[in-house]
């Protein structure tokens, strides 16, 4: 890091997570790429010739042909490949907000009640996130997928479900540490209530922590929800997601190879940004690394 | 020890109870029943079916005969596969899920520690970067996608491998591979992290100092603790390896378990879907126990007696 000396002004975590992050190439490399896919998956799709459930009569398993209109191809019901890949990409991306939103909810909640009370009821809270760890929930969820079928509150809610146990321990560690802290001993001694407490004081300084943790669900999140979708227990037809997409050409193989490769170019490079985000953001609010700049 | 041994065994109980009682609710409360098909049972048949196989009976009820009947090991008949018991289809399917799983892991392990050490020796130079983000894309690309890939290029494309089924060694690795990529890049991360951290501390140091060659240094000293965080991550990677087999199981049509989890759901095959998950559940919480025993002989300042 380059913050010389002579700096003027407060250093906030924040800023100087800021500046560690901007001296991370890959980290702002993958941040640029996530922004302009998104952009892309959002803006994209009203520009295109065609929708993604639309079919061309004329270019039924077409390979990417830019003469065509089909910079990717088509699948063998004739659908543009490139609205497709967009369309899928929606659904992943919107999986990524409300499945990380739903697990952050819950986890935050949780660790952080669990972490404040303390005592006997924090003993017990966490014996249960221990029971629950150890469970297979991949299977409690392709087996809620099977039964139910494919009904996309459904999947959101299941996978942010699964996802909150790291998170609450987590915050349960952070918050057992600040709960001890000057400012929240005077906010108590000021008759403030526990639960103004936990909100004005402790969840604000558990940003960093999360903030490092949900970018690293962020990855996890599409990769189950992709999961559920090659297995068929996804998103239903015409919509569609990478996962599902990967599926259908995982079948066409041997006479259409563009139906596979891009999804799963898309997938891929999607969940290696977002690896690498975590990784980078997680370096630059490391505590141990502040004090080296 | 023996205490240690004890208590996971009493926390191990519940987790098995939550996650049987879970799954047998959450089968049961899906509409559709194991009796459903194409054609029109006359009801009679399907009341005296219903009864032979004590579905008539309250819901409670049945879940307490099952699991005085899991206490005995008994896992019942299958509803689908008419013939056999879901122990016997288990059995037949254990054997050839357990070959490719381990061997997965087996490479995991030797691969992943190989990479992950090498990575650590040559610290933030350009052999470290090929090999950390080498390991990067290999956690982001997702079995799913790269089994039809793997396939694409070594089945279709140049044909030095079978894309699928059973018989020879070289049926087995492709599968194997799919399986163990993700673990591979996984187990390097972590090694990589811990043998830095490993070779700064001052035994190595004193251990360079008097002149040890490398791999002495490395094999004898600096392994073992390295070791320690992939050996924690071993319960997590064999949970890991068991769901991707349903996938790796379909894509390359290997008979294993994997497969009954699917067909078996979605044909209300209530007991064959019961026994994969009391089988693999129980499984992976044996293992977990497994890892953290181990974990105590590796790591001298973790006893586990009071």
């Amino acid at each position: 890091m380059s913050v010389t000396a002579g700096d003027e002004g407060p250093r906030s975590l924040w800023t100087d997570a800021w500046a560690a992050l901007r001296q991370n190439r890959a980290a702002m490399v993958s941040f640029w790429v996530l922004a302009a896919l998104a952009l892309a998956v959002v803006i994209l799709p009203g520009l295109l010739t065609f929708t993604y459930e639309q079919t061309d009569w004329d270019n039924i398993a077409m390979p990417p042909s830019l003469a065509a209109g089909h910079p990717f191809g088509t699948d063998s019901l004739g659908r543009d490949m490139l609205a497709r890949t967009l369309a899928g990409g929606r659904v992943s991306l919107l999986v990524a907000l409300v499945a990380t939103g739903v697990s952050l909810v819950i986890g935050v909640g949780y660790g952080a009640v669990a972490g404040y009370v303390g005592g006997r009821v924090d003993q017990l809270m966490m014996r249960v996130v221990d029971i629950l760890y150890a469970l297979p929930f991949m299977f409690l969820v392709i087996l809620l997928m099977v039964l139910f079928g494919r009904n996309i509150v459904l999947i959101f809610v299941a996978i942010g479900a699964i996802n909150w146990l790291d998170m609450a321990r987590i915050v349960r560690g952070q918050t057992l540490s600040l709960k001890n802290r000057e400012f929240v001993e005077a906010a108590r001694a000021n008759g403030v209530t526990s639960a103004r407490i936990i909100r004005r004081h402790i969840v604000p300084n558990l940003l960093g922590v999360v903030a490092v943790y949900v970018t690293l669900t962020i990855p996890h999140v599409i990769l189950v929800e992709s999961f559920l979708s090659f297995l068929g227990l996804g998103v239903q037809e015409p919509m569609t997601s990478w996962g599902a997409l990967v599926n259908e050409g995982s079948q066409e193989l041997e006479t259409s190879w563009w139906m596979i490769v891009f999804p799963s170019l898309f997938l891929a490079l999607t969940l290696f940004c977002f690896n690498f985000l975590g990784d980078g953001l997680r370096d630059a609010l490391d505590p141990r690394d502040r004090s080296a700049s | 020890m023996l205490r240690f041994i004890l208590q996971r065994l009493l926390t191990g109980i519940p987790t098995l109870l939550v996650l049987i009682g879970l799954a047998f609710f959450m089968i049961r409360a899906a509409p559709g029943g194991p009796f459903d098909t194409e054609r029109q049972l006359p009801p009679e048949i399907e009341a005296n079916l219903r009864e032979a196989y004590h579905l008539d009976e309250p819901l409670y009820q049945q879940f307490g005969r099952y699991l005085a009947n899991l206490a005995r090991g008994d896992f019942g008949p299958s509803f689908q596969y008419r013939d056999f018991t879901v122990t016997e289809l288990i059995w037949a399917g254990f054997p050839v899920s357990f070959r490719v799983g381990s061997l997965a892991i087996l490479l995991a392990m030797v691969v992943g520690v190989g990479a992950g050490s090498f990575a650590a020796l040559r610290q933030n130079r350009p052999a470290d970067y090929a090999v950390m983000t080498a390991a990067m894309t290999g956690i982001s690309i997702p079995n799913f996608v790269t089994a039809p890939l793997l396939v694409l290029v070594f089945a279709v494309a140049f044909q030095w491998l079978p894309a699928g089924g059973v018989g020879t060694p070289l049926h087995l690795v492709l599968p194997v591979v799919t399986l163990a990529l993700p673990q591979i890049a996984y187990i390097a991360r972590l090694t990589r992290g811990s043998m830095i951290e490993v070779l700064r501390s001052p035994y190595i140091r004193t251990a360079r100092a008097q002149g040890l060659p490398l791999s002495t240094i490395l094999l004898r000293h600096a392994l073992k603790p390295a070791l320690l965080p992939v050996m924690s991550y071993l319960g997590p990677a064999t949970a890991a390896v068991i769901t991707g087999s349903v996938v790796i199981e379909q894509i390359f049509s290997l008979p294993g378990i994997g497969r009954f989890f699917v067909t078996g759901a979605l044909n209300r095959d209530y007991t064959l879907v019961m026994g994969v998950v009391v089988f693999y559940g129980t499984l992976i919480l044996v293992f977990n126990l497994l890892v953290d025993l181990l974990y105590g002989l590796l790591d001298p300042r973790i006893r586990h007696n009071p």
